[in-house]
């Protein structure tokens, strides 16, 4: 029987979860909502994250757009993710939740704009 | 002079918050006048996510949840000036601004919300001995250069004092190949969320050095390196325990401080824990019919809780416009004018007394923090014009373990509440509901503090 | 004059204030004068980090070259002030005695500045002092007073005679580092290294008739190679706390403790733009470029200071700082020719009271060279300089005006200190504009507030590269080598 502490990082709580991991069998305690269970099981099984950063633009107002992963993506993936980001340009204008790299790294996950860019 | 039922100063969370909020209370003359370029403060650079969970139940980047505030005043069709520094605001809510197109302008306000946020304490408050070089920022200042202007700021970096933006930098920094070796925190708990601690610094393998502060800057051009030191109990660096970082980059995340000049310019007082104004549970500072809120009140750790604060004081500005052009209206009830037309006279004549507050029944609770609560918002409590709850928001001076959280009405025990773990990082809050005071009307303060048992 | 030919009759080292003061008042005449300055900037040494202070002039020894300078110095500096748009006020200065033992101290002071000639000195008692500035601390038992004395900005006052000196034709050559200088016939030869903003170091020389020694802490440096009675500067470090605005009235005058063997002690004074300044430690030291802070200077600061003032809220600290003064072993300023060097022309040894003295040295000195050269005055000097405006100085008819006229008069960039965009872009604009961002900073004020530069930074940067079309990757706080930025994200 393994037993692991880990910090919940869905919202600012941060409460503290005891995962007591049995073979196959998995109790988490320490959660105050559901979405902390949820938290601990792909925590422990597989974690994910979402990933956040800035792409350049051309021809905006501003020299960059804020981009996210639409979902979280495998945390092992996160380097991945990244180079793609800082490899691509687009142009202005940009509209908050296009679509700015489709299937970003192989992870069946796009990343999308996360602010809006006008034409300079 | 221009005349507005209600001006906004800061165009950031706070500021759109209380606008749309003193539009839904009926209230259509507004103005937002905000500094930067754009709407949305410090949430455009925010990049991350981790925003509006409270909200909109769901998690948001800075920019998208700014952009749904920015969206309602849109729709709404609130007038806003961009690029517009406020240069004053008078005790009689005079506000003079300044921007390229119209120069100065001054506008008599029926009321005036304060939302300006806060600024970072720099290095030259914390007096760290050392060179001056290039490299040293404050960690929103390297963020900024980052998600909005596109540039990094350093290739290897140390992180001074464990708030959010720093320990958020690290990961952003990290993400663009730069190596960040350490983050030292003077304290012996971090300031920042602890799933900030988990996701931007674990997942990195970044380590966190509590109890520790840079005791020497090196580098006469461009940093070159940090010597960091452990630190005693009295905040003292330990001799012989010095080590020394090679890094282009120090981040500091030291603290933020509420921006109240004008509010001290309006002869408005500041309140010496949270550097923010005096307020009562209307968020009215002490000088009549101007609000504050959000970090310009006191330094908030989650936007949603921003949003809520200023919506409240949104309302609250509105129904004071409200009731005076009421007032105004009753004592000018031959004539026919508009409401808003006598609100203006009212405001510029002075002479009126306050509206709603001048009940003979008017009693003022102070809001005394004790045992561990270092502040209240509010300040005090006017039980006259209270609504049927008052959030008091509160942070506590220490970590503490399975303490309660208690509120005395005099020395009466309210109301007591369990907590695991207490963290000066994360804001508290009590609710005090107007039917628990009803019993007791001569009440001299409300108290609110941490107990062990 | 020789008929032997010179690049420039003058070469003057150093662009500090010493440098520029000489310089301009070189420039009344009719001589070609360049000045050649190590650094990105004038005023980026000695000159940029002291107490800010026009000294009345009862500290140096009676008949000494440094009671002169610096009693004509202060004397010179209210039509200066005037002609070139210097900051300056004449805020009166105490010196504070605190026991009974050291009255004859304070005594000798006041006889040494009366013999200096330092007008209007008054012995006052501790009550008086404290009647005149109730900060002062019960420990005073008496104090000299000099209202002549008084504070000024440093920066404007060395960039404004170095605009002014440019206006009247010397030559700024910056970053260009004077690394070997060699008589030459009557004159001399000095070789200089080039630092372009790239870094590659281009060597050249330059032969001058006239060669000034305005080096600071480098002074000895140059002397020396050009004289066998050698020289020595030792670079003796100040350590100094400056304030937010909000504590600049905690005192009105510059309020000095009576000066024992390590200078004059800790000041604590308002600065001309309403800060609190408080220092200098005194650490003799070895390494020229030594302006780092240290713990224990910092703490002799917070330490000396409330010996003489109460109350002083250290809370407020917005900056701590140090510079070095360029002290001789002997105490006195160097100021002329070498006998086994003509034509090579000290201002070495300028520690404090330099500032006070600069005009008066750039006068002597100038005067000197004039003399030798037998060049004539110009016919066409121009005396007076208008510095970039202020607007949120303006009253408001006035400001309203501006920014109508240059609309970026009405953008404010730096909210701490109330600085525009259009006072930015006139202090890259002007003749010797900024070409950093210290420079902006020294010339404007922006960055210089209690957010010290956290919001505005960012857009300076921009400006700054908009207008001198330096690269942001190039954007330097200072001189090449301190870059604020790594590249792209």
């Amino acid at each position: 029987m393994e037993v692991k502490e880990l910090i919940c990082i869905n919202c600012p709580m941060g409460c503290p979860l005891t995962v007591t991991m049995d073979g196959e069998q998995l109790t988490v305690t320490g959660n105050t909502c559901p979405r902390g269970e949820d938290y601990a099981r792909k925590e422990i099984l597989s974690p994910t994250r979402i990933v956040t950063s800035s792409v350049r633009v051309s021809g905006g107002t501003i020299a960059r757009v804020s981009v996210k992963t639409k979902t979280d993506i495998p945390k092992g993936k996160i380097f991945d993710v990244m180079e793609e980001i800082r490899a691509v340009r687009v142009d202005a204008p940009v509209k908050m939740g296009d679509v700015v790299i489709a299937d970003c790294a192989g992870t069946g996950v796009d990343v999308i704009a996360t602010k809006s860019v006008g034409r300079a | 002079m221009q005349y507005h039922d209600i001006v906004i100063v800061g165009g950031g969370p706070a500021g759109l918050a209380a606008a749309i909020a003193a539009r839904k209370t009926g209230i259509s003359d507004i103005l937002i006048l905000e500094r930067d370029n754009v709407l949305g403060g410090i949430l455009n650079q925010c990049i991350h996510n981790g925003f509006g969970l409270h909200t909109f139940k769901e998690e948001l980047t800075g920019p998208e949840y700014a952009a749904r505030y920015i969206a309602q005043v849109e729709e709404e069709k609130i007038p806003y000036r961009l690029s517009t520094i406020v240069a004053d605001i008078t005790h009689d809510r005079q506000v003079t601004y300044i921007n390229r197109e119209e120069g100065l302008v001054t506008i008599q306000a029926g009321a005036v919300i304060l939302a300006m946020g806060c600024r970072e304490r720099p290095r030259g408050a914390l007096n760290t001995p050392g060179y001056r070089p290039a490299g040293i920022y404050s960690a929103g200042t390297a963020q900024r250069l980052m998600n909005i202007e596109g540039y990094l700021v350093g290739r290897e970096a140390v992180i001074l004092g464990s708030g959010d933006i720093g320990l958020i930098m690290a990961r952003r920094m990290t993400l663009e190949g730069a190596k960040v070796k350490v983050v030292a925190e003077i304290m012996p708990y971090s300031g920042g969320l602890k799933r900030n601690i988990v996701q931007c610094l674990d997942d990195y393998g970044i380590p966190l050095k509590l109890s520790h502060t840079v005791v020497d800057i090196h580098g006469k051009d461009r940093l070159t390196g940090v010597t960091i030191a452990e630190v005693d109990e009295n905040k003292n660096p330990i001799p012989g325990t010095e080590e020394y970082y090679s890094c282009d980059t120090l981040l500091l995340s030291v603290g933020l401080i509420p921006e109240n000049e004008l509010s001290k310019g309006a002869g408005i007082s500041l309140n010496r824990v949270t550097s923010g104004p005096n307020v009562n549970d209307r968020l009215e500072t002490e000088a009549e019919g101007i609000y504050a809120c959000g970090n310009v009140l006191h330094v908030h750790d989650l936007v949603d809780f921003v949003s809520q604060e200023a919506a409240l004081a949104g309302e609250n500005a509105a129904e004071y416009v409200k009731r005076k052009a009421a007032l105004a209206g009753e004592r000018n009830a031959a004539e026919t004018a508009p409401a808003e037309k006598n609100a203006a006279a009212a405001a510029e004549s002075e002479e009126d007394e306050r509206p709603g507050y001048a009940e003979p029944d008017r009693h003022t609770i102070p809001l005394v923090a004790a045992d561990g609560v270092r502040y209240t918002v509010p300040q005090f409590l006017e039980t006259s014009g209270m609504r049927d709850t008052v959030t008091v928001r509160f942070r506590v001076a220490d970590v503490y373990k399975d303490r309660y959280i208690s509120v005395y009405y005099d020395d009466q025990l309210i109301s007591r509440k369990k907590k695991k773990v207490l963290a000066p990082g994360e804001m508290e809050q009590v609710v005090l509901t107007k039917k628990s005071l009803a019993g007791y009307p001569h009440m001299k303060r409300i108290t609110i503090r941490t107990e062990v048992e | 004059m020789s008929k032997q030919q010179y690049d420039t009759d003058v070469a003057v080292i150093g662009g500090g204030v010493t440098g520029c003061a000489v310089a301009r008042e070189l420039s009344r005449y009719d001589l070609k004068i360049c000045l050649l300055e190590r650094t990105e900037d004038v005023c980026s040494g000695t000159s940029k980090a002291n107490s800010a202070i026009i000294h009345a002039g009862y500290d140096a020894a009676a008949g000494s070259l440094m009671a002169k300078m610096n009693v004509e110095g202060n004397r010179l500096m209210d039509r200066l002030a005037a002609d070139l748009d210097i900051p300056f006020r004449r805020n009166g200065s105490l010196v504070l005695c605190f026991s009974e033992e050291d009255m004859p101290g304070l005594q000798a002071l006041y006889v040494r500045g009366v013999t200096n000639g330092v007008p209007g000195l008054r012995v006052l008692s501790g009550d008086e002092a404290r009647q005149m500035e109730p900060n002062l601390t019960d420990e005073v038992v008496a104090a000299l007073y000099a209202p002549t004395g008084g504070i000024v900005c440093p920066f404007n006052m060395t960039i404004a005679l170095a605009e002014n000196a440019c206006e009247n034709g010397v030559e700024f050559r910056f970053l260009t580092e004077v690394t070997e200088i060699r008589r030459s016939g009557e004159g001399y030869e000095l070789t200089v290294r080039e630092a372009e903003p790239s870094g590659a170091g281009a060597v050249r020389t330059i032969s001058a008739r006239f060669v000034v020694n305005a080096a600071g802490v480098y002074a000895d440096r140059f002397h020396n190679m050009v004289s066998r009675r050698r020289i020595s500067i030792t670079p003796r470090r100040g350590t100094y706390c400056l304030l937010d605005q909000e504590a600049g009235r905690h005192v009105d005058k510059t309020i000095f403790q009576l000066p024992g063997k390590y200078g004059k002690g800790i000041l604590v004074t308002p600065t001309v733009h309403g800060n609190l300044l408080i220092g200098p430690t005194a650490a003799d030291i070895g390494d020229k470029e030594g302006t780092c802070t240290t713990a224990e200077e910092l703490a002799e600061v917070t330490a000396k200071s409330a010996r003489g003032v109460k109350n002083i809220p250290y809370r407020q600290v917005i900056t701590s700082f140090a510079g070095l003064r360029a002290h001789e072993a002997g105490h006195e300023f160097i100021l002329g020719e070498p006998e086994d060097a003509p034509g090579f022309f000290d201002a070495a040894g300028i520690e404090s009271p330099g500032l006070s003295s600069a005009p008066a040295i750039g006068v002597y000195l100038a005067e000197m060279i004039a003399r030798k050269s037998g060049a004539p005055a110009k016919e066409h000097f121009i005396a007076t300089r208008k510095g970039i405006p202020h607007v949120a100085a303006m009253d408001r008819e006035a400001r309203a005006a501006l920014i109508a006229e240059r609309p970026d008069y009405g953008t404010i960039v730096c909210r701490c200190e109330n600085v525009s965009e259009g006072e930015i872009v006139d202090s890259i604009r002007r003749p010797l504009g900024a070409r950093s961002l210290d420079g902006i900073k020294r010339r404007v004020r922006q960055g210089m507030g209690r957010c010290q530069a956290g919001f505005c930074t960012p857009r300076t940067m921009e400006i700054l590269s908009r207008e001198t079309g330096i690269p942001m990757e190039k954007i330097c706080k200072n001189q090449p080598g301190s870059e604020m930025i790594t590249g792209e994200a």
